[in-house]
Formats: structure tokens, sequence, C-alpha cells
């Protein structure tokens, strides 16, 4: 580990479409977010008029100004609807490149990962002093990037189940019905929310090169081997 | 806006891109900040481009999403919900000074225009069921809806080749909606005289209002005076607004 000095090797990390995709996605997601909190707004609550309601700690919650876009509901809408084709585009076109490119591979948390995700949790609970080896991304990564990509496809369908609760009736149903997708829509913000402040926070405390690489696709840094 | 503040050494070949990058994510990120904060319909800028969208969804779900035969899954009698609130622009309750005297004008682009009393209306074919009510706000409700179908009062009028579109209107200070001709024609649209076993209550559109479980509560006009056929997109009142001109779901 004497390496850290001297000057680290520069290894080629992300294909532009990742890093397009990447920063594409946190713009969109930012704008479909507040605009989904000032929709939220229209009715605060989870349930068919008169009861019973889902439980909600944000149970006729109103979200700070700054966080909303569109001023009204309408507003809202047309923003959430115009940002609503990005997401699933871009979206499309990351997984599209990781499976063309075979980059999946390296992405992707399949259970032999799971022996590496337990000696990761060790690693950052400090019961275990050296970082185990890891390939382009460690297995705790993986989870979390396999789970995030999961958890698109669920905003997105749990979306339309919303949008469509007629025509795509069994796409309701399968969520629980209209005010259950809506419940599910609405709680995977949070999850999102909660993987942004993990994955940002670790970036910077664990290994800031990767912000660089996400940018320029260059990659110098303390893990430059790749699956 | 950190990036300004903070200052860097400089060196060309390692931090061009990612200076650039950092600027693109920068002014990105504070034009976003800024909607934000503004709570930003768009502008004069960004509005008339979020509209076109819009109109690109209408198409979408009109074209692509929209079924003429998929019917609303229903509900049973026991599933109504305890209560299902009801909109109007007026300041009152929209009500008639001469109930007995109210009649549906259909006009426009058709070869029988008719004035139906609402007893006509009653001794045309009836449907009945309960839905499943979506407002555009997120609220749902189950309630049952009793009326006769446009697609029978389409095969009285005899609409023109020309007519795409039906414009209603009522009698709650010029409230009205645009539809168009399919989704008129879907067997679950009606004109509906009653709700949950009673007739229709002043509150939810009496004597007669517009109903269906493929679109949003506000294209579902109350206090009916007249369907319009047209060859032309009519607006009408949320619509013209900027909620979505289609409002199927």
């Amino acid at each position: 580990m004497s390496v850290s000095t001297s000057s680290p090797p520069s290894v080629r990390r992300h294909h532009w479409i990742v890093r397009l995709s990447h920063w594409a996605t946190v713009i969109v997601l930012a704008g479909l977010i507040a605009s989904g909190l000032q929709i939220y707004e229209a009715y605060a609550r989870f349930g068919n008029r008169g009861g019973p309601y889902f439980v909600s700690p944000f149970d006729g919650a109103q979200f700070p100004h700054w966080t909303r876009l569109g001023g009204w509901l309408a507003g809202a809408l047309n923003w959430h609807f115009a940002l609503a084709w990005p997401l699933v585009a871009f979206g499309l076109l990351y997984v599209g490149y990781l499976v063309r490119s075979g980059e999946w591979r390296a992405l992707l948390f399949r259970p032999r990962d799971v022996p590496g995700a337990i000696e990761m949790t060790k690693y950052y609970l400090h019961l275990r002093r050296e970082h185990p080896p890891q390939g382009k991304h460690n297995p705790l990564q993986k989870l979390a990037y396999t789970g995030v990509i999961g958890l698109g496809t669920l905003a997105v369908l749990t979306g339309f189940a919303i949008y469509k609760p007629t025509q795509l009736a069994w796409l309701t149903a399968l969520f629980g019905g209209f005010q259950a997708a809506r419940y599910w829509h609405f709680w995977i913000v949070w999850i999102f929310v909660g993987f942004t402040i993990m994955h940002v926070i670790l970036v910077f405390v664990v290994d800031p090169a990767s912000l660089r690489a996400m940018l320029t696709g260059l990659y110098r840094g303390r893990f430059p081997s790749h699956d | 806006m950190t990036e300004r503040r903070t200052p860097r050494r400089h060196d060309p070949t390692l931090h061009d891109l990612d200076r650039r990058g950092f600027v693109r994510l920068g002014v990105v990120a504070g034009v976003g900040t800024l909607a934000a904060a503004c709570g930003w319909d768009g502008g004069r800028l960004l509005r008339p481009g979020l509209l076109d969208i819009s109109r690109v969804n209408d198409w979408v779900g009109e074209q692509i999403l929209f079924s003429p035969t998929r019917l609303a899954p229903t509900y049973t009698t026991a599933q109504r919900s305890a209560m299902l609130p009801s909109y109007f622009i007026s300041t009152m309750t929209p009500m008639l000074d001469d109930p007995a005297a109210w009649r549906l004008r259909v006009d426009g682009s058709v070869a029988q225009p008719l004035e139906l009393s609402l007893d006509d209306l009653m001794r045309l074919p009836r449907v009945s069921y309960t839905v499943k009510h979506h407002c555009v706000e997120g609220w749902s409700a189950i309630a049952s809806w009793h009326g006769v179908p446009v697609s029978a009062i389409v095969e009285r009028c005899r609409p023109l080749k020309a007519a795409r579109y039906i414009s209603f209107a009522s009698f709650d200070a010029g409230y009205s909606n645009g539809w168009d001709l399919a989704s008129a024609m879907h067997p679950q649209t009606i004109l509906a005289y009653g709700m949950n076993d009673n007739p229709l209550p002043a509150a939810h559109g009496a004597p007669l209002r517009l109903y269906s479980p493929t679109k949003l509560g506000y294209k579902l006009t109350k206090y009916l005076v007249s369907m319009t056929f047209t060859d032309t997109r009519p607006g009408g009142y949320w619509e013209d607004q900027g909620y979505p001109w289609f409002g199927g779901i």
C-alpha cells in the first residue's frame, strides 16, 4: 500500500454513456421529486376518501416551499410527466449499455457476492482492519447499485399504475390498488433520498477519486482493479 | 458555487475536464434550484414547452394507452366510500330556478339536433355501475352511478363525419370540458342522473352530469346543459389553465 505517495495508476473507469446517464438522472430525479412533493400537497394522505388510511409519518404534511416545483398542481403535473420521459430514457440507455458492454458483471449483485458483502460490512463496523480486495465495485456497492436500478424500475412502474389506473388496471392491482401504488411511489422517494445521502457520504469518505471518475471517466484512486 | 469560493491550483492536465464538468453541473443545478425556489411552473420560457409535452402525453394516452372497449374495474355496493367530495366553480351550489324547464341540448355537427328532458333521458337505455372515482389531486372514492350511455345519444343525434369532439357545457359559471369522440363512446361513459341509488344530488351536478371511470374527475362535467359536436378540439375550464386536456386514466 505504498502507492498512495507516488502517482496512482490512471484507469478508464466510466464510459460517457454511464457518466451522462448518471448526471442526467441526478437532475431529472431532483425535478421529479420536487414536482412530486408539490403534487402530494393536493392530497397529503393515502387511502380512499373516508378512510381507512395507510400509516404514514407524512400524513397531512406540507413540504417546505423551496422543495416544491411547479407552483401549483397543474404546473407540478406538467413538470412531473415531462421529466418522467428522460428518466425512463436515461434508465434504458444506462441498462442497455450495461448489458451490451458486459459491464453489468461488475455491477450486478449475485449470491456469490454475499460472503464479500459480509466482509465489507465487518470492515465498515471496524471488525476487520484491512479493506477487503475488490474489483471495480465492492460487494456492498454492487448491492446498492443493483438495488437502486430496481428502485428506479419500481418508481416508473408505480408511476404508471397511478397515471393510468383504468387502462393499466392490472398493474395498479399488482401494487395493491391506486392508493397503495401512490403509497409505494411516495416511499420510493425516501429510499432514493436515503440512498443518495449515503452514496455522497461514502464517495467523500471512502473514495473521493470516484467523483472525478464519474465526471471525466478517468480514475486515479485506491481501487484501480477491474473484475 | 463552492467551486468558485474554493481557489484551486491550476493543473491543466488534470483539472480541465474536471472543472468544465463541475461548471456545467453547477449551472444546471443552479437553474434547478432556482426553479424549485420559485415554485416555478416553467415561467414564460419553459411553460409553453411543458404544455407541448403535455400534449404529447395526451397523444400517448389517447392513441396508445386508451382502449375503446376495456372496462374499468367495478366494485360491489358494499365497497362504496363513506364520502365523495364534490367541486364546483360557482361560489354556491349551482341550482336550477325551474328544474322542470331544464333540457339537454344536443347540437353542433349532427344530422339530428335534440332537446332532451330528464324523462326523455330516463326512457333511454340505462347503465349502472359502481366504480372508483379518481381526482387529479390524488384522492379516490368508490360510488355507484346511473345514467344513459353517451353512445345512445350519439346513435340518436347522428354526428356528421367531421365531428371528432364533443364540448360539454354546464350552468356552473360556464364550466365546460372538451372530449374526444372515442372516450365519449366508451361503454362506461354516461350522462348520469343518479348516484348511489338516488337521484343525482345538487352537490354532484343535478340534474345531469357526465361520468366515466376512464377520465379524471375534472373532465366529468356537472350541471350539464348542452353537448356540442365539433371538428375542432374544444378547450375546457381546467384544461385551459394547464391541466392535461385528455385527462384519461
